[in-house]
């Protein structure tokens, strides 16, 4: 009897779920649609709390899945749910055999452009969150310059509902006074502003990132929401906010401005997700089994979860949850298939 | 400024504008602040273009400005506006088309209430087969005149005389353009280009040889505003906004203003002259205020109608510059005529602006 194991989704779920499931004996499979392993990870320069190098976390994983057989630029063409396992045809046109199927097929970032009134592909210095990423890892940019002014704009398709999005991304809050703290530390004589709705600093060590962005770096943390931005004859921009502390409209000149995009289900996701008649969540992510015990679960025997399929999560959630996803599956094949070697 | 990013934002809004076959309903306050606007787009749609534009005497005000004042009851507007596309029924037609852009916003706001409240829009049918004994219909289409003139700029470009181009200096004239709020403001799909980068007028501009500007306050009220102007107590908020733009836009140096809206057009023309006597400031070159025209009025110029037939002699702010710059001849003795050569009167010289 095989001891096939597939996963969907090469970014970190699926790569620490792969090596955990590697090292319990299985024979795991990994399809990645792209052409590199580690998702998202793998485009940013460093991760909050503390600013670890997202390298030396997607280094650790690419190093867990060693024996692991992944198939890069291989999309899912079919999924057929057989009565104890699955068959999957992939796009190369390997067919697969598999006793269990992990999703691990993440997120995609909101596409900033809709958020018109912002300008992201219109004015020349309105860039995202990933840009600035980018920017950090690289140190590259035809758009940074030497900005004097900078501002951050949170919850860029998240809690929105003029965008069809009422959630939280989650990580986006931390995301922006991490990227504000470093950019302040690329170019200290700027002035930082971040346009927040509130603050969710939840974690640990997040309220201690965001008392030093304040203390040490000076960021201006200015609550309201920008209603519109427009460019000016220097192609600096110019910001209209609410706020909501003094009840008053303001206007800020920048000379960059981030766009915090949000969290979005993955379209690659959707795809499979309709292969497999999967239910969604009003926020379009997949529905599990329930929301408090059986988060890596589907409702299909045999068919789990792992990270931001499901939601939005940090890198930490994200990989505990594909622990915990490894772990449920473990305890499914043991159930479902006592004689499996 | 990336304009392949506008141009994949206006390519995301664009609207079903039929060719031909139009009923067409008129603005309550264009016909006496830009009298011949309407004139100018039966001529052209009709005479020069051979379009099926129809009105009939019979249609009245949509309303608009007692609804948004709220001094009428919503029944009461939505009647008046079933009532005016039973009269399109009547006579045979599908596409609606009017001439004014808060007529426009509240035509799309009743037909988008009938379609979430169906009873609502029952109640008003019976309202108005019982007041008017008229069948209710809703239009196939409903468009603004601007979205009928945008569809046919380049038929309209092939046919004109003169380019939105300084003849001196060979230079596309720089041209602001500005939307009305109730064209797209509040339904973003109804307008061509959308709300925020709005390509209607951006589209005849381009067509017929001008530059547009865009400045950080290009989206900002032009100072109209029902509340801003209606409730007499706000009326220095109403300037304010207005002086806001002007203060905008001024370092961009612009020739000329186009607007879709009757109430942008009257109160960014009419504006500067309160502007130029409170703050002793003028935008144009040489004293001279800049020019605000409709897109009638434009689309007339560059097909050679003359000017004072055009009704530019209502403006405060004089388009001289502008007829100079492009190279349209006009007779400044004339300027005061009306038909027939009968003076329909000068308004009294001011020397705070030209």
């Amino acid at each position: 009897m095989n001891n096939n194991i597939l996963i969907v989704g090469g970014g970190p779920a699926g790569m620490e779920a792969a090596g955990m499931l590697q090292r319990l004996g299985y024979n795991t499979m990994l399809v990645e649609r792209s052409s590199k392993l580690g998702g998202h990870l793998a485009a940013w320069d460093r991760l909050f709390p503390k600013g670890l190098q997202a390298k030396e976390t997607l280094d650790r994983l690419t190093a867990g899945i060693n024996g692991v057989k992944y198939f890069l630029d291989t999309d899912i063409n079919s999924i057929n749910i057989l009565d104890d396992s699955f068959n999957v045809i992939l796009s190369n046109g390997i067919t697969i055999l598999a006793k269990a199927v992990l999703i691990a097929t993440g997120f995609d970032l909101f596409k900033a452009e809709k958020k018109e009134e912002y300008g992201y592909g219109i004015y020349d210095r309105v860039i995202t969150n990933a840009d600035l990423e980018a920017y950090y890892k690289t140190g590259k940019s035809d758009t940074i310059q030497n900005p004097k002014s900078i501002g951050f704009v949170h919850c860029v398709g998240s809690r929105d509902e003029k965008v069809g999005n009422l959630s939280c991304s989650k990580v986006c809050c931390a995301t922006a006074v991490k990227q504000a703290c470093e950019i302040k530390q690329r170019f200290p004589e700027a002035q930082v502003y971040s346009f927040y709705m509130d603050l969710r600093m939840f974690g640990r060590y997040y309220e201690d990132l965001y008392l030093e962005a304040q203390k040490k770096y000076g960021i201006r943390f200015i609550r309201g929401r920008v209603s519109e931005v427009s460019e000016k004859e220097d192609k600096s921009l110019l910001v209209k906010a609410e706020d909501t502390l003094s009840s008053k409209p303001i206007k800020v000149s920048v000379d960059l401005l981030v766009l915090m995009a949000g969290i979005r289900p993955a379209e690659a996701g959707k795809r499979v997700g309709r292969m497999l008649h999967l239910s969604n969540e009003e926020d379009g992510f997949f529905s599990t089994k329930d929301t408090i015990r059986d988060l890596q679960m589907s409702k299909i025997p045999g068919l789990f979860f792992a990270g931001t399929c499901t939601g939005p999560k940090t890198i930490p959630e994200t990989l505990n949850d594909a622990k915990s996803a490894a772990m449920e599956i473990d305890e499914y094949i043991k159930q479902n298939f006592p004689d499996r070697k | 400024m990336i304009y392949e990013g506008k141009k994949k934002i206006w390519s995301d809004y664009q609207k079903d504008i039929p060719d031909d076959h139009y009923f067409y309903v008129r603005s309550c306050i264009r016909q006496t602040f830009f009298p011949a606007s309407e004139a100018a787009f039966l001529e052209i749609t009709r005479n020069r273009l051979g379009k099926d534009v129809f009105e009939t005497e019979h249609h009245t005000t949509c309303g608009g400005i007692a609804y948004h004042c709220d001094t009428i009851p919503q029944e009461t507007s939505m009647t008046i506006i079933a009532r005016q596309f039973a009269l399109m029924h009547k006579y045979g037609y599908e596409n609606f088309v009017c001439s004014c852009v808060t007529s426009f916003g509240l035509y799309c706001e009743t037909l988008e209430a009938w379609r979430e409240f169906p009873e609502l829009k029952e109640k008003i049918a019976e309202n108005l087969l019982k007041s008017c004994g008229l069948e209710f219909a809703v239009p196939k289409v409903l468009i603004h005149s601007s979205d009928l003139i945008y569809k046919y700029r380049n038929p309209i470009a092939a046919l004109a005389k003169f380019k939105l181009v300084n003849k001196k200096t060979g230079k596309p004239l720089r041209v602001v353009e500005h939307i009305g709020c109730h064209y797209s403001k509040m339904f973003p799909s109804k307008g061509v280009g959308g709300a925020e980068y709005p390509y209607v007028l951006i589209g005849m501009i381009e067509a017929w040889g001008g530059e547009i500007i865009d400045y950080p306050e290009r989206r900002h009220c032009c100072g109209f505003g029902f509340r801003q102007y209606f409730v007499q107590a706000n009326r220095g908020y109403s300037l304010a906004n207005t002086n806001k733009k002007f203060e905008s836009m001024e370092p961009y140096n612009p020739d000329m203003i186009i607007t879709n809206c009757p109430g942008c057009s009257y109160f960014m023309d009419k504006w500067q002259y309160v502007i130029a006597e409170m703050n002793h400031k003028t935008y144009g070159e040489d004293g001279h205020g800049i020019p605000v025209f409709t897109y009638e009025e434009v689309a007339g110029l560059v097909m050679g109608y003359d000017p004072w037939d055009l009704g530019l002699q209502t403006h405060l702010v004089g388009p001289e510059p502008v007829l100079d710059k492009i190279g349209i001849p006009y007779d400044s003795d004339a300027k005061y005529k009306g038909v027939n050569g009968k003076n329909i009167g000068k308004p009294e010289e001011v020397d705070c602006i030209k």
